[in-house]
């Protein structure tokens, strides 16, 4: 449910079954215990986790408004998502706002990265580096539409003062969604700076000191030894923003509500609107499973370009 | 300056430029949060470009909490006047006590079940889990909503806790590789033969556990108090809205159509106060918990 919350970063987790031999009971009746352990969890995994998965297949197969009865329809909704011209609209905006927000995001924090692990091992600059994420969403929303105001604005009042004039930013349909972009950049910079800064403490400093004996050039050993050796961090990183990032929506919600001319209308804010103000639950949610099967295909897609698991440290 | 003396050379002074450009940028606007929360309405159109605030008040945090004298003739230069935000403060407590306290003790019995115990089906439903994070929000929201509704639970903490009460994946895979990271013999030598499992898991395990499970507190502790999508869908009337969902509210609920900043502000002030909180208190820890979750 959490569209960016703190606690979405996946753990990577070991999926390989323990060792099947085993000494003696670790307990007495460890089946059924083990199962009495696990079904509170498995209640709440069901009924807000399966069944949901399950029912938002079934519920984009009819036409409901709550109200009544839903109607099943079969397949027309997808028929009709495929001709509607709102739909590849909101798509576009997503896609669009991904390619603003992902690479500002992640050269920025790259940068950042580099420099904490080059110039500082205190922990009180990254956890000031960390604040602007562990603000919510709507507060810092909020924070950056007074900023951007277009008459009071400290950010509008810079501007003007070096003769570049005010802008009312979040009311224009060429640099809302560019300012939204750069406000979810503001905020996730320092947490993808600290999960870089991991990375690059795992590679071993001999190999820059050999590099820089060999009399390479501060760029050349970012690039030749740096990123290379950062490539399972870079994966982690780069599937978890951009799946955060198609589902773009608090900060929609605050500042521009999908406006102005829909040019801010991603496609969580369009299924939102669909479902809750125009109470068409089935067509809301054949488009979200549509949504579901284009991430399952992006993260498919970049963990096969960007060959992770492989590093290249021998 | 010498050039003789590497230790400043250049490169360095560029380095360490750079970083406290990132540190002013990361904290700049809640600065300016703070300054606007102190600045008079009425010394707000001339002071935008001032460091400190101007007309130095508490005014607008006692207005936001109702605590302001009606009769005050201040209140009129304000967009909103007195208004609830403490409700909405309280509302935000008590969903956030909700979710935490619940969420971490059941998926903490889980994942010891998944770490410690052996029982057939455990496999195949750890790998369930592993799957549910893989399903969007955006795709869960509407199945969710409409079985909140069905249950007669929209605009009830129940409704807006219900999903996040029993488990989140993440919860469920921290303390797993928490179990997982001790030696199981430690554990064994605290059994006290005929005493139930369930009894032995509160009494010996989870305290010896403390430390994970206070970071893992932490985490979400700061996640639900944040928590906007969710409560915005089930959970809008005054009687049961968090902060989030009152800011988004009070932004557009001003007569003139421009939003109250200095009120708005102020809440955000109040909202961020927690989190700063335990950010002092245990910005070490959240540090090297976000590491964790980025290392492989």
């Amino acid at each position: 449910m959490a569209t960016t919350t703190v606690p979405n970063q996946e753990i990577p987790v070991q999926v390989t079954a323990p060792p099947k031999i085993r000494k003696r009971s670790f307990v007495r009746g460890e089946t059924i215990w083990g199962w009495i352990f696990i079904l509170p969890a498995l209640v709440g995994f069901i009924a807000f986790y399966l069944l949901p998965t399950v029912r938002a297949f079934q519920i984009g197969m009819t036409n409901w408004n709550l109200l009544g009865a839903a109607k099943y329809v079969g397949f027309a909704n997808y028929q009709k998502l495929f001709q509607d011209e709102k739909f590849w609209k909101s798509m576009w905006v997503t896609l669009l706002y991904v390619i603003y927000n992902i690479p500002a995001q992640t050269i920025l924090s790259l940068l950042l990265a580099v420099l904490l692990d080059r110039f500082t091992k205190s922990v009180f600059v990254r956890t000031i580096m960390l604040v602007p994420y562990l603000i919510s969403n709507v507060i810092v929303a909020m924070i950056w539409l007074w900023m951007l105001d277009p008459i009071l604005g400290v950010a509008n009042f810079m501007l003007d003062a070096i003769g570049l004039g005010k802008h009312a930013f979040f009311s224009d349909t060429l640099t809302a969604l560019p300012a939204i972009a750069a406000v979810n950049t503001w905020r996730h910079m320092g947490f993808t700076a600290l999960l870089f800064y991991t990375g690059l403490t795992t590679i071993p400093r001999y190999l820059y000191e050999s590099a820089r004996i060999e009399g390479a050039s501060e760029w050349r050993i970012f690039r030749s030894v740096t990123l290379p050796l950062l490539r399972p961090t870079m994966v982690f990183v780069l599937v978890t923003s951009v799946i955060g990032s198609f589902q773009i929506f608090d900060t929609i919600a605050v500042t521009t509500q999908g406006g102005p001319a829909n040019s801010t209308r991603t496609i969580v804010w369009y299924i939102y609107q669909t479902a809750f103000s125009n109470m068409r639950m089935g067509y809301a949610s054949a488009m979200s499973c549509v949504l579901f099967l284009g991430l399952v295909l992006v993260t498919l897609l970049q963990m096969r370009l960007m060959r992770s698991g492989e590093t290249d440290l021998q | 300056m010498t050039t003789t003396d590497s230790r400043f050379s250049t490169g360095k002074l560029l380095g360490y430029g750079a970083l406290l450009i990132f540190i002013i940028v990361s904290l700049a606007p809640v600065w300016i949060a703070v300054k606007t929360s102190l600045t008079g309405a009425a010394a707000l159109l001339s002071s935008s470009a001032d460091v400190l605030p101007s007309g130095t008040t508490l005014f607008n945090f006692q207005r936001i909490l109702g605590l302001a004298d009606p009769g005050d003739p201040r209140l009129g230069q304000t967009g909103l006047g007195n208004i609830d935000f403490l409700h909405a403060l309280l509302n935000s407590t008590i969903f956030t006590a909700m979710v935490v306290i619940p969420q971490i003790f059941f998926s903490a019995l889980a994942a010891y079940a998944f770490a410690r115990l052996q029982f057939p089906g455990k496999n195949a439903v750890f790998f369930l889990f592993i799957a549910a994070t893989m399903v969007p929000a955006g795709m869960l929201f509407i199945p969710n909503f409409i079985l909140i509704r069905q249950l007669g639970w929209l605009n009830t903490f129940q409704g807006m806790a219900a999903p996040f009460m029993l488990m989140t994946p993440f919860a469920v895979f921290y303390l797993r590789q928490m179990f997982l990271s001790t030696p199981k013999d430690v554990e064994e030598a605290a059994f006290i033969d005929g005493a139930s499992l369930l009894r032995i898991f509160v009494q010996i395990i989870l305290p010896m556990h403390k430390p994970a499970l206070a970071t893992l507190t932490i985490l979400t502790t700061i996640a639900t108090w944040n928590e906007f999508f969710w409560p915005f869908l089930v959970g809008r009337e005054e009687k049961v809205r968090v902060i989030a969902v009152a800011i988004n509210t009070f932004r557009t609920q001003v007569p003139g159509g421009v939003p109250d900043w200095t009120g708005l502000m102020a809440c955000a002030v109040l909202g961020i106060i927690p989190i700063a909180v335990l950010l002092i208190f245990f910005g070490r820890r959240i540090v090297e918990s976000f590491q964790f979750s980025g290392a492989k």
